[in-house]
Order: C-alpha cells, then sequence, then structure tokens
C-alpha cells in the first residue's frame, strides 16, 4: 500500500496555540509558587491572625518562646528534609534525640566539649549503621530506621537504668549554652539559624546537594549518570543522625538534664514539619526553608493553642493532624495538576 | 521471584527463611524457656503472655492486610485509644452499644484513611500518620483526658474471663487471625488485595475495583485497631486515652515483617504475622524471666527485625 502522501507545510502555530501556551507556563510557575512557599504564606496568615485576636501573641519574649521551643524539632527536620529528598525516611530521630539528650547530660562532668561530642559521635554512628544497611544492602528505610528507633531507645534506657535515673547537666558552660542569649536570640536559636543557613547551602549549591536531589528523582538514572549513590544515602542519614543527637544536646542544655521521657513520636513531628514545608515523600523535591516554614507553622499553631487557654489542650494535636491532612491533599492536588499541563 | 527448577542448597534456604525462619526462632525460644526458665509451662504463665499478646496479634492482622497492598496504617494505636475513649460515654446505653459505637469509630478512621489514600492518592504513610496525631488528639479531647474506671459487669466479664480454660480475649483473637487467613487465601476480596500490592495498574487493568478494595483494607484495619481498643478496655477495667495503644503501630508492624510478609505487597502471611508477635513477645517474656533488663530486649528486637528483614530482602536482579 505505496501510497503519495502529501505532507502538508508546517503551519506556524496559530496564536491563540501559543497564548494557551503562555497561560499554561504561568500557571505552572503560580502552582509550583504555592507549592514551594505554601508553608510559609500559610505562616504569615497564621501569625496575623495571632497578631490580631491575641494580645499576648505579640510580645517579643513570645515569639523567643516560639523560637526557642522549635529549636531542637528544627534540627531534627533539617536532617529529615535530606533524608526525604533522597526517596528515604528516618524514624529513629525521635530516639536519637532521647539518647542524644540522655549521653549529653551525662557526658558534661567532662566539660562542655565532651557534652556535645559524645551524643554527636554516637547517633552519628547510628547514622551510619542506618545508611550502609539502606544504601547496601537495599531493606526499606521504613524498616531499618524503625529497628534503630527501637536500639537507640534500649540503648537510651540502659544507659539511664531504664529511663529511672536523670542525669544532671554538671558543666556550667554547657548549661549557659541552653540558657544563654546573643543580641536577644537564644544561643540554640543561633545554632539553628546557622546550620538551616549551611544546609539550605549544602543542598542547594554543592554537588552532595545535586546527589541528594538526584538520587530522590531516580535512583536508576543517578547511577547512570555517575552520582555516588551509596556514598550519598550514607552521608544523609549521617547527616540525620548527627543532627538528632545535637537536637538532643541542645535540649539537654536547656532543660539542665537528660530527660528520659520526651522523644516519643518526635520523628513523625519532624516528618509532618518537612512534608508540610513543601518536601514531597516521595523524594526529589523540597527545600531547607520550607522546613524552616513547616516548624515554625506548627510551632505558632502550638503557641496559639495555649493562648486560648480555655481550649483543651489536646485539640492542638488534633489540628496539627488535620492541617498536616489538608496541606498534603492540596500538595498532591498541585503536582498533579502541573503533571496534567 | 521466578522458581528456578534447580537449587543449590544455599538458595534453598534462602527461600525458606524469611517465610519459616520465625517459626524456628520460635520453636527455639520455647525450648531455651523449657529447659531452662522456672514455671514457664505453668498454665498461668502462659495464659498471661496470650492475653498480652492478643491484642498486638489483632491490631497485626489488620496492618499486614494494609501491609498486603503495598499502604501502610500507622493510626492503629490512636484508633485504639479512640474506641478506648468512646466506651465509658456511651456504657450507659449499655455494653453493646457502647462496644458499637467504638467500632465505628474505627470504621469511621479507617474509611478516612482509605479515602486519602484510594481516592485522593496520598502516601499511606503520610495519610495515616495525619490520622495518628489527630486521633489521640481527638481521643483526648472526646475523654476530657481523664482515665476513667469501668465497673461494667459485662465489659470486666469480657476482659477476664474464660471459655474451656482459654480468656475471651484469646478466644476472640483465634477466630479473627483464622477469618482473615481465610479471607487472604479463599476470597475474591483476598485475591484482589493481593493484587494490588503486588501491581496496582496491572490489577487496574484487570477490572480490578482498586479504591473500593483500598478502602475496605483500611476499613478492616481501623475495625480490627477498635476491637484491639474495647479488649484493652475491658482488661485493664479502665479507659485511658493518653496510655491505650501507643507505639503499637511499631509492635504490629514488626510483627507482620518478621512474620515474612514483605513491605513491598502483593503478599500476606497471616499465620507467620501471628508467628511474629509471639516471638516478640517470648523474646521479651524471656527476658524479664531472666533478669535481663527490658531495654535489653527492644535492642533484641531491633536485631530480630534487622536480621527478618534482611534475610527476606530483594535480590539484585541485575
Amino acid at each position: 500500500m505505496t501510497q503519495d502522501v502529501t505532507v502538508p507545510p508546517i503551519a506556524p502555530p496559530p496564536e491563540s496555540a501559543l497564548r494557551d501556551e503562555r497561560r499554561a507556563d504561568r500557571l505552572d510557575r503560580i502552582v509550583g509558587t504555592v507549592q514551594r512557599q505554601g508553608a510559609l504564606a500559610v505562616l504569615v496568615l497564621v501569625a496575623a491572625i495571632g497578631f490580631a485576636a491575641f494580645p499576648n501573641f505579640r510580645s517579643l519574649a513570645n515569639a523567643e518562646t516560639i523560637l526557642i521551643s522549635a529549636a531542637p524539632l528544627a534540627l531534627i527536620a533539617l536532617g529529615m528534609t535530606f533524608v526525604i529528598i533522597t526517596g528515604g525516611i528516618d524514624l529513629s530521630v525521635g530516639s536519637l534525640y532521647v539518647l542524644g539528650g540522655v549521653v549529653a547530660a551525662y557526658a558534661s562532668q567532662w566539660g562542655v566539649l565532651a557534652a556535645f561530642l559524645a551524643p554527636l559521635l554516637l547517633c552519628g554512628a547510628f547514622g551510619v549503621v542506618n545508611g550502609v544497611l539502606v544504601a547496601y544492602t537495599r531493606m526499606a528505610p521504613f524498616i531499618v530506621t524503625l529497628a534503630a528507633l527501637l536500639g537507640a531507645r534500649g540503648l537510651m534506657r540502659a544507659l539511664s537504668n531504664e529511663g529511672s535515673e536523670t542525669y544532671l547537666v554538671r558543666s556550667e558552660a554547657f548549661r549557659a549554652f541552653g540558657s544563654g542569649e546573643f543580641l536577644g536570640l537564644a544561643y540554640p536559636v543561633w545554632l539553628a539559624l546557622a546550620l538551616f543557613a549551611g544546609g539550605a547551602v549544602l543542598l542547594g549549591r554543592t554537588r552532595f546537594g545535586a546527589s541528594v536531589y538526584a538520587i530522590g528523582g531516580s535512583e536508576d538514572a543517578a547511577r547512570l549518570m555517575g552520582v555516588a549513590v551509596r556514598r550519598t544515602q550514607v552521608n544523609v542519614y549521617v547527616l540525620s543522625g548527627l543532627l538528632a543527637g545535637l537536637a538532643g544536646a541542645v535540649n539537654a542544655a536547656r532543660l539542665g538534664s537528660g530527660v528520659t521521657v520526651i522523644g516519643v513520636g518526635v520523628e513523625l513531628d519532624a516528618i509532618a514539619a518537612v512534608v508540610i514545608g513543601g518536601t514531597l515523600l516521595t523524594g526529589g523535591a523540597g527545600t531547607v526553608a520550607g522546613t524552616i516554614a513547616g516548624v515554625l507553622l506548627l510551632g505558632v499553631i502550638q503557641n496559639l493553642i495555649n493562648q486560648v487557654g480555655s481550649v483543651n489542650i489536646s485539640w492542638q494535636q488534633v489540628i496539627s493532624g488535620a492541617f498536616l491532612a489538608v496541606v498534603v491533599v492540596v500538595q498532591t492536588y498541585l503536582t498533579r495538576l502541573r503533571r496534567i499541563q | 521471584m521466578t522458581d528456578v527448577a534447580v537449587r543449590t542448597p544455599a538458595q534453598r534456604v534462602r527461600a525458606w527463611l524469611p517465610a519459616y525462619g520465625v517459626y524456628v526462632a520460635i520453636v527455639v525460644l520455647l525450648l531455651f524457656n523449657i529447659a531452662f526458665t522456672e514455671n514457664f509451662l505453668a498454665w498461668s504463665n502462659l495464659r498471661i503472655q496470650l492475653i498480652q499478646v492478643a491484642p498486638v496479634v489483632i491490631v497485626a492482622l489488620g496492618m499486614a492486610l494494609v501491609i498486603g497492598t503495598e499502604g501502610i496504617d500507622l493510626s492503629v494505636g490512636s484508633v485504639m485509644a479512640l474506641a478506648a475513649a468512646f466506651i465509658p460515654l456511651y456504657l450507659g446505653y449499655g455494653v453493646v452499644a457502647a462496644i458499637l459505637v467504638a467500632l465505628i469509630a474505627g470504621v469511621a478512621v479507617g474509611a478516612v484513611n482509605g479515602l486519602l489514600v484510594a481516592r485522593v492518592g496520598l502516601q499511606p504513610i503520610v495519610a495515616t500518620l495525619a490520622l495518628l496525631v489527630a486521633g489521640r488528639g481527638l481521643a483526648l479531647v472526646v475523654s476530657d483526658s481523664q482515665l476513667r474506671e469501668i465497673r461494667n459487669p459485662g465489659l470486666v466479664e469480657l476482659g477476664s474471663g474464660s471459655l474451656f480454660g482459654l480468656p475471651y480475649l484469646v478466644w476472640i483473637a483465634l477466630a479473627l487471625v483464622l477469618t482473615v487467613a481465610f479471607v487472604v487465601r479463599r476470597t475474591v476480596f483476598g485475591r484482589r488485595l493481593l493484587a494490588i500490592g503486588g501491581n496496582r495498574p496491572a490489577a487496574e487493568l484487570a477490572g480490578v475495583p482498586v479504591g473500593r478494595v483500598l478502602v475496605t483494607v483500611y476499613v478492616v484495619s481501623g475495625t480490627l485497631a477498635a476491637v484491639a481498643g474495647v479488649l484493652a478496655v475491658a482488661r485493664i477495667q479502665a479507659s485511658d486515652a493518653s496510655a491505650v495503644g501507643v507505639l503499637i503501630e511499631l509492635s504490629a508492624i514488626t510483627a507482620v515483617v518478621v512474620g515474612g510478609t514483605p513491605l513491598s505487597g502483593g503478599r500476606v502471611r497471616v499465620w507467620g504475622t501471628v508467628a511474629g508477635a509471639l516471638l516478640m513477645q517470648l523474646v521479651v517474656a524471656t527476658m524479664i524471666k531472666h533478669d535481663l533488663p527490658s531495654s535489653t530486649a527492644e535492642m533484641v528486637q531491633a536485631v530480630i527485625i534487622l536480621v527478618a528483614v534482611y534475610a527476606a530482602r530483594e535480590r539484585r536482579s541485575r
């Protein structure tokens, strides 16, 4: 069946098609911006409502309270951001956070340096184990870090006489770090700010950050491009472990002791903050700035509920949960909208 | 996944271990306990072990089904708390009414989970995480964060009575295990569930009503968690929304995974799940009887999880 087919000359696309394309482009950009900056927008909105409605919310002291109580979660969520962008998850951070606090308080008898180094070393080691198991044995991150959650909690309780012994911070310098201020902001807040700035540079401007995104986008493609997939994966879990340990140390310094009964569910708060901040759980997309907005949003909501004295404190959980659901539902729809475009 | 006709012994062990290793571990631990633990075989001891493991088994059954569809349900502990919180509120209308309300709470949470996963297309881990947080909060709101003692004779009997020497709790768990095993193996629903977990696009093309099956699976998981919540209230004769079911999602996931059900879906081992729960219970019990602290038990559990998952991990197919 050979037949002469007259190929119509390719006409320049009509004006209307060009316009459609431009409109699609614009929509795509708007949707993308909403997806990335949505948490920030909601944060501003919620803060504005708080400003208008609650006189106590307006005070500088209250802003400081929000920031300092958000600092440990912020550190944990920063590490979680890297892990989630690679398409993984780290459930062990809540346990590592508590373990870090206990170890820091115990080690503070040898000085402030030991109080920081001991939790970093120990929790970093847990991160190494997590990372190696995920990268080299192809076990699911969920289950590897679940085991680490149990292991770290067991170790913490073994070190603290089954959780009944609370070590007091012996180092004055370490305690001062937790309670001291510089330019009106507490040291832990400065630390979190500095690490977030570093994290943003690391993720956005370095080869390591590019590898993190590439692995989350497609592990196989990343490997073919010559990304050191396994090494990057190990590094990401180590980073998460280190930050969780550091968060524990910061908290121990602030409280003046290694409290053993906190930290249950912190990993879930961190995941929630990261997801609210616009990082996709499927990996490959997300920003450090979004995570800050997510952490602060959770903190502001908690603070506002505390301001409304008459409301049962448990509503806070209900609202956080509903909030998380709404955010991810919106995220999912936005992603789908972009894909259709 | 292809079966090769000729296998080396090592390959055979590797194929066999993830599925049946948990039974071997149980037998080894049992023999150890029979030999070295005083009064291990005493009925009172076995009875306590079974009563303690029953709620985990019930929750793990639902979790196994959800994991079979390549999902996860983190909200089960909060569902238990929610069910527990509703019981004292409706006990005035009778035991049956109270239990019904509690179960309806489980169905409702399960339905929300299922709709978020199946219709909205959320990842199961986030959808159920949202309900983990919100559910526990709601339970605390409903119960006004109060611990309430339960004196209703019907519920107390349910929690502490026995039939033919076995506690009701154990009978209920056993009945649910048999039902779920039957559903997975012999029913269309079971086939569809596994088809979705094995390959969702293929299941869709084959005409499986994916959305409906997924919603049902999460509803079943929520309902089973609510049953566990009711039984927990009946057993401890109190409703404490802040304590019931805390971290049970981890125990349930552990039981499922140690029992040989892969997290990647497409396969559910119901009896393996029961064995997984029993193994973890036995580990803790053995440690306690030999004066080892429970923190050691936790670390041992972590190692068991890793070993089980390592044995069952996917081989690199390249």
